[in-house]
């Protein structure tokens, strides 16, 4: 670039990394309204993943499998430690808890049919059971949530099994929030809150507090429930080693390990991006703790956050989790964000990919709302075929590496089978950097 | 009157044993006898039987009760009849922390005090508590009500949705967007019927209401500093 008036060269203009557009758009957009932003999702920023490990597959050493002839084995049993029903999945893949309320009762729907057709598990969130939901879904996970709406005993026995909710990846310490615009008749009917409020549930449950009461709390909800139903406890990926260990010594039946691309309704944003940890980081430690009890598969860990394809689920279980559980993917499967509605994302100020404004209740997909003409633009029954079609895919794709590892059953995939392309994925994984047998953190260097 | 002795059967046995009615229109009469402390003693009933706990019992006592009558001729734990949906529990002695903790419906009588956060996240369920209740009573409570004829503590109500408070002796203080309100006809026409149902020999005249101001039920930048 050259001066107008002299010619003479000139420093190009340069954007602050610091001070970036993004970051500037946001001081501006406080400056305007004083208040903080509020959307749904997980985490956007870029943090360490699992594109950044890669399977090593078979060699002279490693003998793989026939892809279309020899039996790549996927069914996976939860809840085997205690309950005398544990849940028993055709897949390793759940469909995690996402509340009637953020989501429309057509969206639930459609969530338990695609899971039932699948052979796995979908889960309930804040807001309590619906008919759509349980009468579409062969497994039923019921969530126990701090805020407790919508919870009664008759509900707990009609679930194949009960989780309870102390934290989530997207806001590990934080309580769910739906805001006024959808709080319906029903929606409020549902939670014991008049119409039109905005519900901040609670981020501690009211009636324990710590592992030694929640031991009591568990051995409470199984005497209520017959000790039949698996209990599983939900975590944000805070501190692995020592949430896993606690959950276990409180007497749950599986873990579920959330990492902080797992999504959310709603909340702020700052929350989103900079409390938890990645998925990929916390499994390891939680991994450790199981096998430093003695638990690893006795007491199963679900491992969810940013799942996407079959090779991100082949890695977790490759990590040691015995399966994955999936929101946001579920919810592009059955249409959100779907660019065929990119006018209408315009319309919002956005673009198809981007919307994450579900606390509005605006959702062009009709997904993430409760007004009655987006909600009839769902087709239960075809989403949920489109929810089959993926998670079918995501079984296959994983099988596909297990099988070129040479392994019969996907649990058999290990973290020897794997490489990480960066230090910071090789550290957290504890796998090798590739190319080297260095695993940071691990001594050698 | 079927007695069930902890000393000799396991918790297990003795919630199955009054379990196995649940569904039924079944009057049966239980006494529990040797409770020692026990957790989760007569949770998840649905039917109208009565049950009589002999002594004291730990957290959980009658939780998620429906239909039942349970009597605990002693103090609670934690958490009694937390999470109840019909029926009555009455405890004779004191309730620990959270009694009546997310209830849904159903009538909780405490004869002695009430700890902390008592009715916390209330849905519906009535509470009558003869004596005093601890700090931060009825925080978020959503629906039902809430009568004390003792004193009340630090933060009554904080954050109350639609529920109602009732308090013969004095608040400590009130929480966040609780207030005092008038007390109406209608208002001692619900209290005489609480208190007749509990038992309580008291006269509604006597007591004060609070309730919400409802100024926190959408977010407003002007009221941050409440949060």
């Amino acid at each position: 670039m050259k001066d107008h008036d002299t010619g003479t060269p000139r420093t190009e203009p340069r954007q602050s990394a610091t001070f970036s557009n993004d970051i500037n758009a946001e001081i501006r957009r406080a400056a305007a309204t004083g208040i903080y932003d509020i959307r749904g999702g997980g985490a956007k920023r870029k943090v360490p993943h699992f594109d950044d490990l890669l399977f090593l597959g078979a060699s002279i050493s490693r003998y793989p499998l026939e892809g279309y002839r020899e039996k790549c084995e996927t069914a996976v049993t939860l809840g085997t430690r205690f309950a005398s029903k544990p849940i028993e999945l055709a897949i390793p893949i759940t469909i995690a808890g996402m509340s009637f309320g953020s989501l429309s009762g057509p969206a639930k729907e459609a969530l338990g049919r695609g899971a039932s057709m699948a052979g796995t598990s979908t889960t309930t969130g804040d807001g309590g059971m619906t008919e759509e939901e349980r009468g579409h879904s062969d497994k039923l996970v019921y969530q126990y949530l701090p805020s407790r709406y919508g919870m009664n005993p008759d509900d707990l026995r009609r679930a194949d099994a009960i989780e309870i909710v102390v934290g989530q990846g997207a806001k590990p310490g934080g309580g769910g929030m739906l805001l006024g615009q959808k709080i319906t008749e029903r929606v409020a009917g549902m939670r014991d809150l008049p119409v039109g409020i905005d519900q901040r549930s609670a981020c501690r449950h009211p009636d324990w507090t710590g592992p030694d009461d929640l031991e009591i709390k568990i051995l409470e909800l199984r005497e209520i429930t017959g000790w039949e139903k698996p209990i599983y406890i939900k975590i944000g990926g805070a501190r692995p080693y020592y949430d896993t260990t606690l959950a276990v010594k409180a007497g749950a039946d599986v873990v579920v390990l959330d990492g902080m691309q797992g999504g959310t309704a709603a909340t702020q944003d700052v929350f989103i991006e900079h409390v938890g940890q990645p998925t990929l980081a916390c499994i390891r430690p939680a991994v450790k703790a199981l096998q430093d009890m003695g638990m690893h598969r006795e007491v199963q860990l679900v491992v969810s956050g940013g799942i996407r394809t079959g090779a991100d689920v082949a890695k977790a279980l490759a990590l040691g989790a015995d399966a994955v559980s999936i929101g946001s993917a579920a919810l592009i499967a059955l249409g959100d964000n779907d660019p065929k509605w990119e006018k209408e994302y315009n319309a919002l100020g956005t673009t198809a990919g981007a919307y994450d404004d579900w606390h509005e209740g605006r959702d062009p997909a009709g997904i993430t709302t409760q007004d009655p003409e987006l909600m009839a633009r769902l087709d239960p029954i075809a989403a949920g075929r489109r929810l089959r079609n993926y998670l079918n895919v995501l079984t296959l794709e994983a099988q596909t590496i297990a099988r070129a590892c040479g392994k019969s059953h996907v649990h058999n995939l290990e973290p020897e089978d794997l490489c990480a392309l960066t230090v910071e994925a090789a550290a957290m994984a504890g796998v090798p950097l590739a190319g080297t047998d260095w695993i940071p953190g691990r001594g050698g260097y | 009157m079927t007695i069930l002795d902890l000393s000799e059967q396991a918790l297990r046995s003795v919630n199955a044993e009054l379990q196995s009615l649940n569904g039924t229109q079944s009057n049966a009469e239980y006494e529990i006898i040797n409770p020692r402390g026990s957790h989760a003693l007569a949770v998840g009933l649905n039917a109208p039987i009565a049950v009589k706990i002999a002594g004291s019992t730990g957290y959980y006592c009658a939780g998620m009760n429906k239909h039942a009558t349970v009597q605990v001729a002693g103090s609670v734990g934690p958490g009694v009849a937390e999470n109840m949906m019909s029926g009555m529990v009455v405890v004779d002695g004191d309730a620990s922390q959270y009694a009546g903790a997310t209830g849904h419906g159903g009538l909780l009588v405490v004869r002695g005090n009430a700890s902390s956060r008592c009715g916390i996240s209330m849905k519906g369920i009535d509470i009558v508590v003869q004596g005093d209740i601890g700090h931060m009573s009825a925080f978020m409570a959503q629906k039902g009500n809430l009568v004390v004829l003792g004193d009340a503590g630090d933060a009554l109500g904080d954050s109350l949705y639609e529920a109602r408070l009732f308090v013969r002796g004095s608040v400590a203080s009130l929480g966040t967007d609780c207030i005092e309100k008038e007390m109406r006809q209608e208002h001692i026409d619900l209290l005489n019927d609480l208190l007749a149902r509990a038992g309580v020999d008291a006269d509604p005249a006597e007591f004060r209401r609070y309730g919400s101001a409802r100024q926190l039920y959408n977010f407003h930048i002007d009221n941050a500093q409440a949060y």
